[in-house]
């Protein structure tokens, strides 16, 4: 009872890595809480072959199956009608899960169902104590959920003081995806999934689908040229494009310069975006709102190339280019060609 | 056949041109610098409501928004655009509410709509990014959800079809109605205003704004029932007033922090040739890059 609860995503018997990344986050969290760590994997028979493997590594103590091949491709009702049964009966104090399509929607409607509280996107997790001085009442170990608000403008320490589960979603590379133990080994508790779910939760049906591997990988790039709203044009995204291809690097956005269709939102690094931890991030006419930063803080060497020496990016980077990106980019590629040869 | 289709939209502060002044020095949002729009994806969800209307002509658009007074502003941009009626559900009990309560509030104000076919929003607002009232408004209704919507692909039978975007791909769901649908960025973009319907909505209000500005001419707004926009308080939609705004709401801000990042020791380079050969020099050498 009152342990954390991680919610599985699972892709042609794939869990998803930021599955295993709050995994990860979600074992230290328990062991500082002293509760368990307990997984739900929900999905049809071919996609939970090889689950247990998969999880165990990462810690978890209790693993609960839920085996129907209706469960395959995720569906929004019968996952909820799951996750609430589930919860009901085990009464979590923790529930985490991806802030990705599947957990923005699934989340939501749990926590409605549920009555608890639930925050998006966080950026930071973490345990601590909360005093209520209005109502005299402290409450011990609450989770901390960690995001930055008013697009990024900001950053939010949100708390659920009352009702439980706490529930957050994190996106996908912002936590560490780390082993716990490679011999670890929890319980695994099949369910009978007829208790949980009823005829009504199958009314949406999916008629076609079409996934596709995605082209952009920027989150697994060691270098990564960034564009922000700076660089003026889709035209002049170009330049970034050729830097990048000299570099093998791929280019990253800010989400101003995907507001404004410079580039596609795959590429859009930041809290709503992909979080990088590149080798080299050169930052192309990114001003450096506080959403962009925290997806990109932890690049090792940072150069920022910006017309305005005062831009807030340049006060994290190694280098700073002042100038513009037209006149420094064709330089960069030139002194990179011909130092190479 | 004609549908019931309520549009529920959010006037946001526009952060995406967040200047200098935005912030104060307590670290608070100046809210006042920022100009307040018409949430981007709401307006895309705006758009698949009026191809709805197209498509079925006789089907009717109600626009829904809770905000303050001013937020009226949003119901004549949804009358400008096709829109047939507007309804500012405001009242101070709705104050600090997450978006549990937020959702609540609607899902009252939704049943004192009552018929209602097709619910669209946008997929989320871009002062908080949740994404999570669309979903909570229909888990309170008791219907499904379509999230990520990129196109309402048909009706037809009592049936909806929906293309959604996906992280790497598209889904095509199909759905009994009622449903509510929340709608990507990536739909196409709404129609702007029409100059006919401009014309004849430029002066509907609410009648707080009637109050506030002063404005008299009783005859025209009698006469003219489709100047008059509609204002519920939680009385009016028979909400629960612990359910609502702050005392309604499961998460609390435990605290604002202005963030400060750990500042590094930068070198500063020139856009010249020398700087930029000896900084891609280093890089090399340092194997780095290369």
């Amino acid at each position: 009872m009152n342990n954390l609860f991680v919610y599985l995503e699972i892709e042609e018997g794939i869990v998803a890595d930021v599955s295993l990344e709050l995994l990860t986050k979600g074992r230290s969290l328990a062991g500082r809480l002293g509760c368990k760590l307990e997984a739900i994997a929900a999905a049809g028979v071919a996609g939970l072959e090889r689950i247990e493997e998969q999880v165990f590594p990462y810690g978890v103590d209790v693993l609960h199956i839920f085996k129907d091949d209706r469960l395959s491709p995720y569906a929004t009702l019968p996952h909820t009608s799951i996750l609430a049964g589930l919860f009901r009966k085990e009464q979590p104090q923790i529930c985490l899960m991806g802030a990705t399509i599947i957990g923005r929607d699934l989340g939501p409607r749990v926590s409605s169902l549920l009555g608890s509280g639930l925050t998006a996107d966080c950026t930071s997790l973490e345990i601590g104590d909360h005093e209520d001085r209005k109502e005299g009442k402290t409450y011990k170990n609450l989770l901390y959920q960690i995001r930055p608000a008013f697009g990024g403008n900001i950053v939010a320490w949100i708390i659920n003081p009352d009702c439980r589960p706490q529930m957050a979603t994190v996106r996908e590379g912002v936590m560490k995806k780390e082993f716990f133990d490679p011999y670890y080994k929890g319980e695994t508790v099949e369910h009978n999934v007829a208790d949980y779910v009823k005829a009504e939760d199958f009314v949406v049906s999916i008629i076609g689908r079409h996934i596709e591997k995605s082209k952009v990988n920027i989150k697994n790039s060691p270098i990564i040229v960034s564009g922000g709203y700076g660089v003026g044009s889709k035209e002049n995204f170009q330049l970034l494009y050729q830097l990048a291809g000299v570099l093998g690097a791929e280019v990253g956005a800010s989400r101003a310069a995907v507001d404004a269709g410079f580039a596609e939102h795959e590429r859009q690094v930041g809290q709503t975006g992909v979080t990088v931890r590149p080798k080299v991030y050169i930052a192309c006419g990114i001003s450096g709102q506080i959403q962009h930063i925290a997806g990109m803080q932890d690049s090792s060497i940072i150069i920022s190339i910006n017309n305005d020496p005062n831009a807030p990016i340049n006060s994290i980077a190694d280098y700073v280019i002042t100038g513009e990106i037209e006149k420094v980019i064709p330089k960069m590629i030139k002194y990179y060609k011909k130092n190479t040869k | 056949m004609t549908y019931n289709i309520i549009v529920l939209a959010k006037q946001v502060p526009d952060t995406r041109n967040v200047g200098k002044d935005a912030m104060k020095a307590d670290g608070t949002v100046n809210r006042a610098a920022l100009p307040a729009i018409f949430n981007p994806e709401d307006l895309n969800a705006m758009e698949q409501a009026l191809d709805i209307k197209d498509r079925f002509p006789g089907s009717t658009i109600t626009v829904l928004t809770m905000g303050p007074g001013r937020a009226a502003e949003i119901l004549r941009e949804g009358l400008f655009r096709g829109a047939d009626d507007g309804i500012l559900l405001t009242d101070r009990a709705f104050a600090g509410a997450d978006t549990l309560a937020t959702s609540y509030a609607l899902s009252m104000a939704i049943r004192k709509i009552g018929k209602f076919d097709v619910i669209v929003s946008g997929r989320q607002a871009i002062d908080g990014d949740t994404a999570q009232v669309g979903p909570q408004v229909a888990e309170k209704l008791g219907v499904p959800q379509i999230t990520y919507a990129e196109n309402i692909e048909k009706i037809e039978n009592g049936k909806i079809t929906v293309k959604r975007r996906l992280e790497n791909g598209v889904e095509v769901v199909e759905c009994p109605l009622p449903v509510v649908i929340t709608v990507n960025g990536s739909a196409r973009a709404c129609r702007p205003r029409n100059a006919k319907l401009l014309l004849k909505y430029k002066h509907a209000k609410t009648v707080t704004e009637r109050q506030s500005e002063n404005i008299d001419y009783i005859d025209i707004y009698n006469s003219r029932p489709y100047l008059n926009l509609t204002e519920w308080s939680v009385a009016d939609v028979e909400a629960d007033p612990v359910q609502c705004g702050l005392s309604g709401s499961p998460t609390k801000v435990k605290k604002i922090e202005n963030v400060v990042f750990q500042a590094k020791e930068s070198r500063q380079l020139a856009d010249d040739d020398v700087d930029i050969e000896e900084l891609m020099k280093e890089l090399i050498d340092s194997h780095t890059i290369g």
